[in-house]
């Protein structure tokens, strides 16, 4: 208690109060007029100054609860104090942080109330932190001094903790979007102007039925995710069946490439299409070459994003539906079979039945996946237009209308949402899982013939085409200039990645080495953040019981459905202005990251948790242990697979991202992806690829690496089958 | 010296008017009051779902209550949570941290509450002395056995010398015949120390051999509070009496009452008995198997009967026999020789029947 007053006081009397120019780590403002200089000085010192009055609440706010000790309150009517003064200081903060911005009012209402403002506000730094964190202090100790959650302080200020961060970090950035959709160029509330923007022809036209014209972006994304989510999972069946009904030993194999997709940054399949089927690509040329044809870019357009996405998403519906198809009980095909069905009736009557909900489940994330994916319709998507495409040309472009970006992120998010909800009302309803806990024994029935060898074939295909996929990009990156100078050179890897010496030693001369290092050092903030934040969660979730829990569960898991494109747009409007001004920094990055990978830690948390006996953490309460101490000593330990698997996949979807990345990377801090995509633009395929194909070896490394810590336990391929049990 | 130091530690444990509901819908305890006394082994028994387990929790602080108060020797600790209670848990699972040596489960109390380094050496490898595993330190507990594993658990609660000990269901993963060593050696150790227990079994068995006294509870309440031999003797209604040891229940008659004393009748036998509160009337009657007297066809104050089934049980003969109050289960001297479909008179002894609330 007295220890949280003095961090209070720390922010408001020692630290600056408002954000520093140079970011967060930058100590400069120590030694540079520190602490009169109003740019670097500490809330008191302001005051004292006259200046920024509307901070002067604040102290009184945070001295408040000193009250309760000169009048010996009870322990309830103290609970009540921090209670009261929590929310009072919380709401001030947030009041004042939004309603004085950069250049005074930020409502003009509140303009006319007290009259013109002179003064100004900058975002909020570590001062305004540190006060914070005392006020969200404050608040779950009075909460739970009333006796919540057994009156546990570690619990009640976790679940604060998350609820703020997701609070600010989630949902305020959406409502900021959704708000600044609702209003035109100069800042006026209009829902005309909405309706007008968002039923446009450009998004919702049907021209391309009517014949002749094409249809709007709206209709291209909804029927590319539709398309995309069918085939996924008819694929995803297929592989899923062989794997297990056919007798063969290829499972492992089959599983290992589920692990592509997650070390495969998204646009780097489109790039290898280009290489194969663009215009100088090398089947384009040989089948021209062969049937004297004139090449075309056919693959440019909805057939090359299909493939691309295809290769992309195929894996992750693989990993749905082997889940499933494992899970159908061999008794029941067995029990079929003595009824006297053939295997073709077994198949079609027990099998097929039983795995529909997968089905289901697969078609969704292929769903969501294609929605949300950026990278492959950028490279690939010449005039066929997409939702997350045209968000960033909203913009990035000429047209900067960060308005009409907000709208069509707006459309994006309702489809993803849809789809979102319409999978947790299905999944919710039924139960189709066969296994009991008992060991069940029994072989499943290899399939009929029939079935099995158009699987085959489909499946070797698939493979073929893949392992070519792969094999271009990491021969792209030693050809001169692909199709026109097939010529092998080490040529993109000296520029992107060159190293000489120089006075001071090592010296980074490659272009791609700035980006690459702010990538690994950005990923590598981001996952033991993002581990921890997930992990914390997923133990409330698991462990703990508070009113309101299935909210709680729900809104943490809901950036899962938020396409990194609507993350992106939404981040630069809510952080581009006080109270939270973020843009432009190496923050937003990571805190993009963590929130757009948290589900994947809380997921990969809740099932490893399940797994360890409740009576562990008991038994370490009733020794004395406190929660904070049972959850350090005893369930941290215990869950170090579940926490390096979150380490990892947070690191590396951190390098592989590009769809909210693309918006909010700056000149400073600019990210593998976005220099890549940025060589694409410029026609710049070798370094492009020659860097990729880096990335690739890199985060296999890293994959590689942590199977081999966690051994070969099969621990392994959980963080991989955690991403699909959302 | 040691034992002295535990002994005065040692406190009772008060339940007042307490309630656990879970959700609106379950109530997993309604209304217990009950009382352990300091350095008493106190045994909660029940059938499985009658709340036995919430009741411990609720000691331990692992749950909280819904309505009432719980007082560990003189603090009212209600609404204190587990880690604030000097009561320790040894649980049916174990519970031993499985990234842990043997050492370092027991020492783990100790350390979190901030014992010197050298007293909780000390004070670990006493325990571990005290239940049997000097020198198994170093292993882990996936190296043990399940016995040991066991007694690990109960050290590790053990060198806290918590105010309270509780064990829930401690013998259950374990084969019949370490179950009753290490009961026994539970209960040595109990003694010993003058360590305040409450133990929840719903083996009656097993009740029965280790406890002080026995709290039956059933639905959620407490069905009958006892010493072993009050509730084997007299049992209050029909649940603890069939809870308790097998009992034949029958009707009977009071015929009348006088001086305290009430003459009950059951078909022809007539016997006397305290009458406590029952009044002439209708009543139940509760009888041990052991109780029940296999006699010669027409003997004095015995009624008819006839032999249905023999069962040898090694020690002791089992017979099913019909009579006008119903199938009656008898466990008689293993010498004596009735055959199915003999003609029996059945008798009680003396202090046999037992007289149930209707
Ligand atoms: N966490 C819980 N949530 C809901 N009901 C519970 C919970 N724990 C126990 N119960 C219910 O409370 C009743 C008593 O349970 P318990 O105390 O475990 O019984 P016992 O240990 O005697 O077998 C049971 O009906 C059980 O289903
Ligand atoms: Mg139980």
């Amino acid at each position: 208690m007295l220890l949280w007053l003095s961090v209070g006081i720390v922010g408001f009397c020692l630290l600056p109060w408002y954000v520093l120019e140079d970011g967060l780590w930058s100590f400069e403002w120590l030694f540079d007029g520190y602490p009169f200089n109003t740019d670097y000085a500490p809330a008191a010192f302001l005051l004292t100054q006259g200046e920024k009055l509307w901070l002067s609440p604040i102290p009184l706010f945070l001295l408040f609860p000193l009250v309760s000790q000169v009048f010996k309150h009870s322990t309830a009517q103290r609970s009540n104090v921090l209670i009261m003064v929590g929310v009072a200081g919380i709401a001030w903060m947030v009041m004042q942080g939004l309603g004085i911005g950069l250049r005074g009012w930020n409502f003009e209402a509140l303009g006319q109330l007290f009259g013109p403002l002179e003064a100004r506000q900058f975002g909020m730094g570590f001062g305004a932190l540190f006060v914070f964190a005392t006020f969200l202090f404050f608040l779950s100790t009075g909460i739970a001094g009333r006796g919540a959650v057994n009156g546990d302080v570690f619990v009640v200020g976790a679940i604060g903790l998350v609820i703020a961060v997701v609070t600010v970090f989630i949902f305020f950035p959406i409502v900021q979007m959704l708000s600044s959709a609702v209003r035109d160029n100069d800042g006026v509330y209009s829902l005309t102007i909405f309706a007008e923007k968002f039923f446009q022809n450009k998004f919702w036209g049907l021209g391309c039925i009517q014949g002749g014209t094409r249809c709007g972006v709206a209709w291209n994304s909804l029927f590319l995710a539709v398309l995309v989510g069918f085939l996924t999972t008819l694929l995803g069946l297929v592989f899923a069946l062989v794997a297990t009904r056919s007798g063969l030993k290829r499972g492992n194999f089959l599983r290992a490439m589920t692990v592509l997709p997650i070390i495969t940054p998204p646009f780097v399949i489109g790039l290898a299409i280009i290489l194969l089927f663009g215009l100088s690509g090398s089947v384009t040329k040989l089948v021209a070459d062969v049937l004297d044809l004139q090449p075309t870019r056919w693959v440019y357009g909805l057939p090359g994003i299909v493939i691309a996405q295809l290769l992309s998403f195929t894996p992750i519906a693989f990993l749905v539906m082997i889940g499933v198809v494992e899970g159908v009980s061999p008794a029941m095909e067995e029990a079929a079979q003595t009824l006297r069905a053939s295997r073709w009736q077994t198949f079609k009557t027990v099998t097929l039945p039983l795995i529909r909900p997968g089905l289901a489940n697969a078609f969704l994330l292929g769903f969501i996946e294609s929605m949300a994916d950026f990278g492959n319709p950028l490279v690939l998507g010449g005039n066929y237009d997409v939702l997350s495409t045209e968000i960033f040309f909203a913009i990035v472009g000429a047209q900067n209308d960060q308005g009409m970006a907000a709208v069509l992120a707006i459309a994006l998010l309702i489809f993803t949402l849809s789809a979102f909800y319409v999978q947790r009302r299905w999944l919710g309803k039924k139960s189709y899982t066969t296994k009991t806990g008992k060991g069940d024994s029994g072989m499943h029935v290899t399939m009929p013939k029939r079935v099995l060898l158009p699987c085959y074939l489909v499946a070797a295909v698939w493979t073929l085409f893949t392992a070519t996929v792969y094999g271009m990009i990491l021969y792209g990156g030693f050809v001169e200039m692909w199709g026109l100078n097939n010529t092998l050179t080490f040529k993109h890897y000296i520029t992107a990645f060159g190293v000489g010496f120089n006075e001071f030693g090592i010296h980074f001369k490659g272009s791609a080495w700035d980006s690459f290092f702010t990538t690994l050092k950005i990923a590598a903030t981001a996952a033991p953040l993002t581990a921890m934040l997930g992990l914390l969660t997923a133990w409330l979730l698991v462990r703990q019981n508070f009113a309101g829990k299935n909210a709680f569960e729900f809104g943490t898991m809901l950036s899962f459905a938020i396409p990194g494109t609507v993350i992106g747009v939404s981040y630069i409007l809510a952080f581009n202005v006080p109270p939270l001004e973020l843009t432009g920094t190496g923050a937003i990055l990571v805190i993009s990251f963590i929130f757009r990978n948290m589900p994947v830690g809380v997921r990969a948390g809740i099932a490893s948790m399940s797994q360890l006996d409740k009576s562990l953490d008991e038994a370490s309460l009733t020794l004395g242990a406190s929660t904070w101490k049972t959850f350090t000593r005893i369930i941290l330990p215990l869950m170090r697979p579940a926490i390096l698997a979150a380490l990892v996949f947070s690191f590396v979807r951190a390098m592989t991202a590009i769809s909210a990345v693309i918006f909010l990377v700056s000149a400073e801090y600019n990210m593998a992806t976005s220099y890549i995509i940025g060589r694409v633009e410029n026609n710049d395929y070798g370094i492009a690829i020659a860097y990729s194909s880096v990335l690739i070896v890199v985060m296999l490394a890293v994959v590689a690496l942590m199977q081999f810590l966690v051994n070969r336990n099969g621990q392994g391929s959980r963080f991989a089958q955690s991403r699909t049990n959302w | 010296m040691t034992i002295q130091q535990t002994r005065s530690k040692a406190a009772s444990v008060e339940f007042k008017h307490v309630t656990k509901r879970y959700g609106k819908e379950i109530t997993a305890v309604d209304d217990v009051s009950l009382h352990v006394h300091a350095g008493e082994l106190v045994t909660l028994l029940g059938p499985s779902g009658c709340g036995k387990t919430t009741t411990l929790r609720m000691i331990a602080g692992l749950e909280m209550v819904t309505s009432g108060h719980i007082t560990i020797g003189d603090t009212d600790v209600t609404k204190l949570p587990a880690t604030d209670r000097d009561v320790a848990m040894v649980f049916q699972s174990y519970a031993l941290f499985p990234h842990m040596s043997v050492m370092d489960n027991v020492a783990y109390g100790l350390r979190i509450n901030k014992l010197k380094k050298d007293d909780v050496r000390v004070r670990a490898n006493r325990g571990l002395e005290l239940v049997g595993l000097k020198g198994y330190g170093d292993r882990l507990p996936s190296e043990l056995s399940g016995g040991q594993q066991q007694r690990v658990a109960v050290a590790r609660a053990l060198v806290l010398e918590p105010q309270v000990l509780l064990f829930d269901e401690p013998l259950s993963n374990l084969d019949a015949k370490l179950r009753r060593q290490v009961r026994e050696d539970i209960r040595d150790i109990q003694t010993g120390l003058g360590l305040t227990v409450v133990y929840v079994t719903h083996d009656q068995e097993e009740a029965l051999a280790v406890s002080d006294r026995i709290i039956v509870m059933n639905n959620a309440s407490i069905a009958q509070i006892g010493t072993p031999r009050q509730l084997y003797d007299a049992p209050k209604d029909e649940f603890v009496a069939d809870f308790i040891g097998e009992a034949n229940l029958m009707d009977g008659q009071i015929e009348s009452v006088e001086n305290e004393i009430a003459t009950v009748s059951v078909d022809s036998i007539r016997f006397e008995l305290p009458a406590a509160d029952h009044t002439t009337g209708a009543i139940r009657v509760a009888i041990r198997p052991g109780r029940i007297q296999i006699l010669p066809e027409n003997s004095p104050n015995a009624m008819a009967g006839n032999v249905l089934k023999v069962t040898y049980a090694g020690r002791h003969m089992e017979y099913q026999v019909a009579t006008a109050v119903g199938e009656l289960f008898v466990v008689s001297d293993v010498d004596s020789d009735y055959v199915e479909g003999q003609a029996v008179g059945v008798g009680f002894e003396t202090k046999g029947p037992v007289l149930l609330k209707v």
